[in-house]
């Protein structure tokens, strides 16, 4: 029992019902209680940091390995390193993400136009599937799109009023 | 090389992007042979997950050849056919040495409440995934595990995460033989649950979902009760009455923050993103389970607040248990399952569609279109 702690052992009755068997966790976790020692492990080699990686401030560096997918950037960029400047104990941490997730597809949309490709936002919501399995359903989508796109249009347009009278 | 490309909420395509490259000495680069749609990518899908960056590809559950390995790579080598597990697991950190390879201390960065995951935004460490035609492995001497020689390439994907999640739900359900186990989500997931709660000699298993066609699956292939919520009036009444009156003994949550079946919690947490995910069939699991029983999570949620009646938990004196499937643990088992045809998870594979139509089979799954199980990607070079 190397885990026994030295200085406590004068306390009265200290581990008189240790039962190792009543573990919650097994058999999932084949304890060792490794992590008493603290953050103390031979670390794996570590992956050169060279791209900007956000790490959160719950933990004291990078990951031994890390991902490269899309480093921050721009305004979203931004945003994510206000965001990881709160932990992620934090509203402060999470809802600044997805804020910056949502500006992300408006910058995603941008970089596709200055890359002279018009994205194809049927193609990529895969409706094309729609057709084949679920006419009804496409056919539902576009007259709801239609009816708002028609109803944005006349209300930005001022038409609004003369659509009121119809009504 | 191709690779899915997210645009933004349930907006994907395919486009081309620079082949991956080995960046630390034990990375393996893997040429893609197939590739899954998991319902956690549903969640990245829909814009729930923080942290998902325009431009990253998806994709966590995925087989293929290594074709490249860095210097410290010693337990694969080039030419190896094998399945990777969907967690990134260094294998020395404390936990990775307690056999919690899904919650390694070395593999993300970005968070300290999940381990790294292939494909799965930067809140699981910003690794591009495998729904794509090459992808970076790192620690190729802890995940990747040579396909046995005989076995199916379409079960060889399900043991990198369904197959073991299916298998780790039921197995934290801490089922005794005789107990009635309820399952929510009649998903790939749940049905493998389902499955799996025999295999600890469950005495009775009931599965609920909304999609009748999935139910319909359930009852077959996992040889259990199968339930369509809508038809009932209120889910746990039902369960209490029909466990005269005890509850479950054990409930299995195979939902996570996607389900259906109340409308606040729908509202809330699927469409204002109050909460982290409508926690509809967990508050289910914890009130229709029985007192002194065990809720098992593997239901993914976000990493905010969640809806739950906690009090209930305290005053029934539950035992919740919940992690995110350890893969390479249950590897082993698992594969001699499926060698003894004990577990037969390409039965689930509905679809094969290339990598090419890869925002058709993300529409497909996530609408429940064409009685759509379980979606496979297969690259071109792998057809
Ligand atoms: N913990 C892990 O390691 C791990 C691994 C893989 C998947 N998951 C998670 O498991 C869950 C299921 O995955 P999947 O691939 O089977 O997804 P899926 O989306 O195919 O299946 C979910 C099913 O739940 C049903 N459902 C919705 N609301 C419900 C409710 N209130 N009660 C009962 N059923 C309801 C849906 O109709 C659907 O059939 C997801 O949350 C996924 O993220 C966890
Ligand atoms: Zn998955
Ligand atoms: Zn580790």
């Amino acid at each position: 029992m190397e885990n026994i702690p030295e200085d406590k052992r004068h306390i009265k009755g200290w581990g008189v019902d240790i039962d190792p068997k009543n573990d919650p966790t097994y058999p999932m976790k084949h304890r060792t209680n490794e992590e008493h020692k603290g953050y103390s492990w031979e670390r794996p080699s570590l992956q050169p940091v060279n791209i900007e990686v956000l790490h959160s401030n719950e933990r004291p560096n990078v990951t031994a390995v890390f991902g490269t997918s899309t480093p921050p950037s721009g305004l979203s960029g931004m945003i994510r390193r206000y965001a990881f400047k709160h932990s992620e104990n934090s509203y402060l941490h999470w809802l600044p993400l997805l804020l910056a997730d949502r500006v992300n597809v408006v910058e995603g949309i941008v970089d596709d136009f200055k890359q002279g490709h018009v994205p194809n936002i049927f193609a990529e919501k895969g409706m094309k599937a729609d057709w084949k399995h679920d006419k009804a359903g496409l056919f539902q989508k576009v007259a709801i799109t239609a009816l708002v796109t028609t109803a944005a249009v006349l209300i930005l347009t001022g038409k609004h009023k003369e659509l009121a009278k119809k009504f | 090389m191709l690779a899915m490309n997210y645009r933004g909420p349930r907006r994907v395509r395919i486009d081309n992007k620079p082949m991956p490259e080995i960046l630390h000495p034990e990375d393996a680069i893997v040429r893609v042979t197939r590739s899954c749609v998991c319902g956690s990518d549903l969640h990245l899908y829909n814009g729930n997950v923080p942290d998902t960056r325009v431009g990253m590809t998806f994709g966590h559950e995925f087989t293929g050849e290594i074709v490249e390995v860095g210097s410290e790579v010693t337990k694969v080598k080039v030419g190896d056919n094998v399945l990777v597990p969907f967690n990134i697991a260094c294998g020395k950190c404390a936990f990775c040495k307690q056999k919690l390879f899904g919650n390694c201390h070395e593999s993300n960065s970005q968070a300290t409440a999940v381990g790294g995951i292939f494909g799965y935004s930067h809140t699981a460490g910003g690794y591009d995934g495998g729904q794509a035609e090459y992808v970076r492995v790192p620690y190729a001497n802890v995940g990747p595990t040579v396909i046995p020689e005989g076995m199916h390439p379409d079960d060889a994907v399900m043991l990198t995460d369904v197959v073991p999640t299916g298998y780790q739900a039921a197995e934290m359900g801490g089922i005794q033989p005789g107990d009635t186990v309820v399952v929510f989500g009649a998903g790939p997931v749940g049905i493998m649950a389902a499955k799996c709660a025999w295999l600890f000699g469950a005495g009775r298993v009931i599965i609920i979902d909304h999609v009748e066609y999935r139910l319909e699956f359930a009852r077959n292939y996992a040889q259990c009760e199968a339930y369509n919520f809508r038809s009932l009036e209120d889910p746990v009444v039902f369960i209490k009455k029909t466990t005269d009156w005890m509850g479950a003994d054990v409930c299995i949550d195979a939902v996570g923050a996607e389900a259906a079946g109340n409308a606040m919690q729908t509202i809330t947490g699927r469409k204002l993103l109050l909460q982290a995910g409508s926690a509809t069939a967990l508050h289910w699991a914890i009130n229709a389970v029985k007192k002194g029983g065990i809720v098992s999570v593997v239901g993914v949620y976000g990493p905010t607040d969640n809806l739950v009646p906690i009090g209930n938990v305290v005053n029934k004196g539950l035992t919740i248990r919940a992690n995110q499937a350890s893969v390479k643990r249950l590897l082993p088992r698992l594969i001699e399952h499926v060698q003894n045809g004990i577990l037969d998870p390409k039965a689930l594979i509905t679809h094969h569609f290339a990598l090419e139509e890869v925002a058709d089979a993300y529409h497909i799954f996530s609408d429940k279109l064409d009685e759509c199980i379980k979606p496979v990607l297969v690259p071109p070079s792998a057809q």
